[in-house]
């Protein structure tokens, strides 16, 4: 069955490329060439220990963090860098970061929901003033993909009355109302309590069966091994091992990765 | 006690609370129009600006609110004054008149103070919420007007309160540029029957009243708006 996905995966149109990306801070260089593949429908989930850099390699790709040295590639735009007097590479048009931004579906660690407003009004929020989606369709949008998450009848709480677990789905419906190509995952259940983590992986785990692209930074080693098409394991800034996840969490050819996958869970 | 004054003052005191509420009322918003600007550079702008705003924050903090009105009225009026060009001018009317120049020193004064609080306004929204709203193809604009600037507000609206409740403490000293506003009027009163309780009793009981009026207002807002945590 994963092999079957993988094999299929070779002839969709890649939905995200990046290319031998680097990252400093100051002196310390936290990804030291890092190059990734997703195509379309595929799942990409990173794993490492904390500090690896896999974090800030995903948020590199929506330009939350300025790559030092890098191409990267969105359903086949590349986005226009410049060098900037700190030493990192910024996107020289802002119109076009904006445009690729909308493209990629951004779920945090901390859910970063908006605080004043109602889970309607933040799932609403990009779709009618970054995509100009008339109110009433975003409504009905949000409508649906709240329904999909369980928080329907949650709809106009504001988020501080929220579970940890439930404002991390207002935040997935939130990034799925822009209709993504591609969502990012940051650890998006690192910062919940154990027993709220099962209701965000169903949730990723039901938008993965959908055949949604996705990249994932994760802790969760079983729902890693059995979500993803793809797996990457990075140590120290560099990928250590990648390919398929029977072979990174069942046969690894690197030792670290063998130490890091049997020594956690 | 004589309060035989009363009726005789009374439209001549409406009109200094109507006066009042408007030195309030404009101060508190040209203050904040101007405190807006001044909070954000701070936090986000370019260094030269964020020093240029600190320092008017400083002065207009550091000086006394009366000197401020006096230098504006009795020297920037007689500039004013000196020129023909705008003696004949059509702005004369306003520029002639004490009100102008207590609405220009308060909402200054009340831009320094504001400022002030709208710089850790804007500093108190988590970084994470400005990010999610960048991440989701915001422009800087976008982001500063449908979240930063909403979420800042709301995270200082107990302090503004506190803050219109002062304003509206300094605004008697508009009676020294010849306003007429309530302590105007009760200075008039004063003057013409040589009373000194009576006159200036009305004139405290007048401004709780405002105060309380105000603290009910500000009240209602903020539980219309969910609290954090």
């Amino acid at each position: 069955m994963e092999n079957a996905a993988a094999d299929a995966d070779g002839h969709r149109p890649v939905a995200v490329k990046v290319t031998d990306l680097h990252k400093k801070f100051g002196e310390l260089e936290v990804l030291k060439g890092v190059s990734l593949t997703a195509r379309e429908g595929s799942v990409v989930s990173m794993i490492g220990a904390s500090g690896s850099g896999k974090s800030t390699f995903l948020r590199c790709i929506n330009f939350l963090e300025m790559p030092t040295q890098g191409e990267i590639e969105v359903t086949g735009e590349r986005v226009s860098l410049a060098r900037h007097k700190d030493g990192d590479l910024h996107p020289s048009d802002r119109r076009q970061l904006e445009r690729i931004r909308t493209r990629l579906g951004m779920v945090f660690q901390s859910f970063n929901l908006w605080q004043h407003m109602t889970v309607l009004q933040n799932v609403i929020e990009a779709p009618v003033h970054v995509l100009g989606v008339p109110k009433a369709e975003a409504v009905e949008r949000a409508g649906k993909l709240l329904h999909k998450v369980g928080l329907f009848e949650k709809r106009d709480q504001y988020p501080a009355f929220l579970s940890g677990g439930q404002q991390q789905r207002a935040a997935i419906a939130r990034a799925l109302c822009m209709e993504p190509k591609v969502m990012l995952f940051d650890e998006p259940t690192s910062a919940l309590d154990p027993e709220l983590v099962g209701e965000v992986l169903k949730v990723i785990r039901d938008l993965a069966d959908e055949g949604r692209t996705m990249i994932l930074v994760t802790h969760e080693m079983k729902f890693a091994r059995s979500v993803s098409s793809h797996v990457i394991y990075l140590y120290k800034g560099v990928i250590e091992e990648e390919g398929p996840p029977s072979q990174v969490f069942g046969s690894p050819l690197s030792d670290r990765c063998r130490q890091f996958v049997s020594g956690i869970h | 006690m004589n309060w035989s004054w009363f009726p005789e003052y009374f439209p001549l005191l409406l009109q200094g609370i109507w006066l009042t509420i408007q030195l309030l009322v404009l101060s508190m918003v040209f203050g904040l129009i101007i405190a807006v600007p001044v909070g954000l550079v701070q936090v986000t702008g370019p260094r030269w600006l964020g020093a240029i705003a600190r320092g008017y924050c400083t002065l207009m903090r550091g000086t006394p609110l009366l000197v401020q009105l006096w230098l504006l009225y009795f020297g920037l009026g007689s500039v004013f004054a000196s020129y023909p060009e705008i003696r004949q001018s059509v702005f004369w009317p306003v520029l002639r008149e004490g009100y102008f120049y207590a609405v220009l020193a308060f909402s200054l004064n009340e831009g320094g103070y504001a400022g002030e609080i709208m710089r850790g306004a804007f500093l108190s929204v988590p970084k994470g919420e400005l990010e999610s709203a960048r991440a989701f193809g915001m422009s800087p604009w976008r982001v500063l007007r449908r979240i930063w600037l909403p979420r800042a507000f709301r995270n200082v609206l107990p302090t503004l309160a506190g803050e219109t409740v002062l304003m509206l403490k300094a605004t008697p000293l508009a009676a020294t540029v010849t306003v007429l506003d309530i302590f105007g009027v009760i200075l008039r009163v004063r003057q013409n029957t040589y009373l000194t309780y009576e006159p200036l009793l009305l004139a405290a009981a007048l401004y709780m009243v405002i105060t309380l009026v105000i603290t009910q207002m500000f009240a209602r807002i903020e539980s219309r708006v969910p609290s954090r945590r």
